[in-house]
């Protein structure tokens, strides 16, 4: 490996990781309102709402995040509706998040007994009240484990936006192999950029699963 | 909207053979995945501490490492640092297979130890020896949380398979692409009925599996 | 003294099966009543209806002259007056004891936060878990859990406190200690109606018993009565079905 290569590599990467950060995590702050509004209307039974909560959870729980992308960024302005590749970028993962994250948070408020709610009722506390001060914390500390899985998957399928012509890493790497053929170099510091981008949050992440888990069970 | 190009002479038959590329990628992955993984899982319960550890690094990089890295580590890497020329079809395997196997092992792992101590106890002092409480009481159970799982496995490694076409497999989206480009003067619009047909096939292709797994792991349950 | 409830015809079906068949009673304020009788009679389903959570199919119940059913707007407010214990005791996972003991008074009676923490701090005093105040559920046994419940439920001023089986998920060690806080509760003169199965605390703390079986109200009357000289076949049948003797 040549460091000199390393060193002239180095700003792309850097430029390269904080886009796809940027884009990662706001897509993934989407998904997030996305899982909780369509796991509420879910486990609410809103009538007609429920419908295409279901509808899309299946709709994007069973299709690629790339086929997904590529049918918004091409398909999609065929018909007028025109997006930056970012837009596409953020909203693609938010909306293939959201499917996950709705899942999630579905089965954590399914986890939550009648009888709690019950309670909860029983000290006069409006249905809202309910939601908000108890089902809605509990289930969230019972999906934690899951919501850590699905944030390091999302994280992880960042990597497919190099195809919407997106400059991410893999763009960066696929092209600087492409140009100069240093593919030793240009795949180590791929590597590396990943290890920053998810191994602290899989550290932090089994952090907070030990923390739920204790909090919730006390095991 | 572009529908129409689909209906042009084989275009979806062409479709079709490029979605059973993926497919045939993502079963003959997960055929080696379960195998090996349940080795691995079953080996991750027996408590030797060195191979435990090793276990545990290769879950920890398969858990961090985008699918696509592992792709571009193994297409490009291989090639340049052993110099074997693999092909990209043999590459992607390796890769889904390496992917599959820490996910199913894990889910062996996880399976064997959601056994309760009591099970095996209960079982011994009824009078079975150790090879019918495999066989009558511990497996069964096993096998009843494992299959809807493992199932669901399938559909991952479906989706997964789509990334292929990012090291030059002609698989469904590339047919895709190639069929727009075909006919970008007469049909202008086809991206949108060609990538909406094919997120429809992957659809197709992926929710009864997803719909069979659901429905036995709520059959199972207890 | 005055009457406080009053359930007139109560019915009460789970698709074919009646659960509650034109069931009346009444309660006067300081009254303890404890019901008894065989599991599926219809006991807990009655005090679920007290508290609006079960819907009923005919009759009503009547608190302090306001009709409650499950439809009604002011629900909420219904359910301020009635407290209700569970088995499992369902303290809040995510709260810590004295968050569970002030979180409705704060939240749903919007009570002045001095008050409502002095008076918190008093009553996990009296029923001796000072030293648990920033425990959460997990951290406390059986027993403890169910006291908490006991005075989360005190914390709103309930006119009516209702006990569902409060004692049937407990280790036995742990029985008495939470009964003790009920029978404290009977002698400074709370209206309660309990259902147990602990006969021997029932005849401690009833001022009146009655006996449920298939929906109705079988026997009823003051606990001397009614367990030395119970008038009912069913109900001598219910009494004997926990003795050993003979």
């Amino acid at each position: 490996m040549d460091a000199e290569v390393l060193r002239s590599y180095l700003p792309g990467y850097a430029e390269a990781f904080f886009l796809t950060i940027r884009i990662g995590w706001i897509g993934i702050a989407l998904s997030f309102g996305i899982g909780i509004l369509t796991a509420f209307v879910s486990y609410y039974k809103v009538p007609v709402l429920k419908r295409i909560a279901g509808v899309y959870v299946e709709l994007f729980r069973n299709t690629p995040l790339l086929v997904q992308l590529f049918f918004i960024y091409f398909g999609l302005p065929k018909i007028g509706f025109s997006l930056s590749a970012e837009a596409c970028g953020i909203i693609g993962l938010g909306l293939l998040g959201g499917s996950y994250m709705s899942e999630s948070f579905r089965s954590g408020l399914d986890a939550i007994s009648k009888v709690q709610t019950e309670s909860a009722l029983a000290l006069g506390m409006t249905n809202f009240q309910v939601f908000w001060l108890i089902v809605f914390p509990e289930a969230l500390s019972l999906s934690v484990p899951a919501i850590v899985a699905n944030v390091i998957f999302l994280l992880k399928e960042t990597s497919v936006f190099s195809a919407i012509s997106l400059m991410d890493l893999m763009f960066t790497a696929k092209d600087l192999i492409g140009l100069y053929y240093n593919t030793t170099e240009a795949l180590f510091l791929l590597v590396l950029f990943y290890i920053l981008m998810l191994l602290p949050v899989s550290l932090i992440g089994s952090i907070a699963e030990k923390r739920a888990r204790y909090k919730m069970l006390g095991v | 909207m572009g529908f129409e190009v689909l209906l042009k002479g084989n275009n979806i038959i062409r479709l079709l053979e490029g979605l059973a590329v993926a497919l045939k990628i993502s079963m003959i992955s997960v055929l080696i995945s379960i195998v090996l993984g349940t080795a691995c899982g079953v080996l991750m319960n027996m408590k030797i501490p060195v191979l435990k550890q090793l276990l545990r690094i290769y879950l920890e990089i398969v858990r961090i490492m985008p699918q696509m890295v592992l792709l571009f580590l193994v297409y490009f890497g291989a090639t340049k640092a052993m110099g074997i020329n693999l092909s990209a079809e043999t590459a992607s395997i390796i890769v889904f297979t390496f992917w599959g196997t820490a996910e199913m092992s894990d889910l062996v792992r996880g399976s064997l130890k959601a056994i309760p101590l009591i099970q095996y106890e209960s079982s011994l002092s009824l009078g079975l020896s150790r090879f019918q409480m495999y066989l009558y009481i511990i497996i069964p159970q096993i096998i009843r949380r494992m299959i809807p799982l493992s199932i669901n496995l399938i559909t991952r490694m479906i989706k997964t398979t789509s990334l292929v076409m990012m090291i030059g497999i002609v698989e469904v989206l590339k047919v895709g692409q190639q069929i727009i480009e075909a006919n970008r003067k007469t049909a202008p619009n086809a991206a949108f009925g060609v990538f909406l047909t094919i997120f429809i096939l992957y659809f197709i292709a992926c929710w009864p599996i997803s719909c069979l797994s659901k429905y036995l792991e709520k059959k199972w349950e207890n | 003294m005055e009457e406080i409830l009053r359930v007139n015809g109560l019915s009460k079906k789970y698709e074919d099966l009646t659960v509650l068949d034109q069931l009346s009673m009444s309660v006067r304020s300081g009254e303890v009543v404890v019901i008894v009788g065989p599991s599926g009679c219809g006991k807990s389903t009655l005090l679920r209806t007290l508290n609006a959570l079960e819907s009923i199919d005919g009759g009503e119940v009547v608190l302090e002259g306001e009709v409650i059913n499950p439809g009604n707007k002011n629900l909420s407010r219904v359910r301020e007056k009635v407290g209700m214990v569970f088995q499992s005791y369902e303290l809040f996972p995510h709260k810590t004891v004295f968050q569970n003991l002030t979180l409705a008074p704060l939240k749903v009676m919007k009570a002045d936060k001095k008050e409502t923490e002095k008076e918190a701090l008093a009553l996990l005093e009296r029923v001796g878990l000072s030293s648990k105040k920033n425990s959460y559920p997990r951290q406390l046994s059986g027993g403890q859990k169910q006291r908490v419940a006991i005075i989360r439920a005190l914390m709103m001023h309930p006119e009516l406190l209702l006990l569902d089986e409060i004692t049937a998920a407990l280790d036995p060690e742990m029985v008495k200690e939470v009964l003790d806080v009920v029978l404290s509760l009977a002698k400074e003169g709370r209206t309660m109606i309990i259902v147990t199965h602990e006969l021997q605390f029932a005849k401690a703390v009833a001022d009146r018993m009655i006996f449920i079986d298939g929906g109705r109200i079988i026997e009823e009357g003051p606990p001397k009565e009614f367990f030395e000289h119970p008038r009912t076949d069913r109900l001598k049948k219910f009494l004997h079905s926990f003795s050993y003797e003979e």
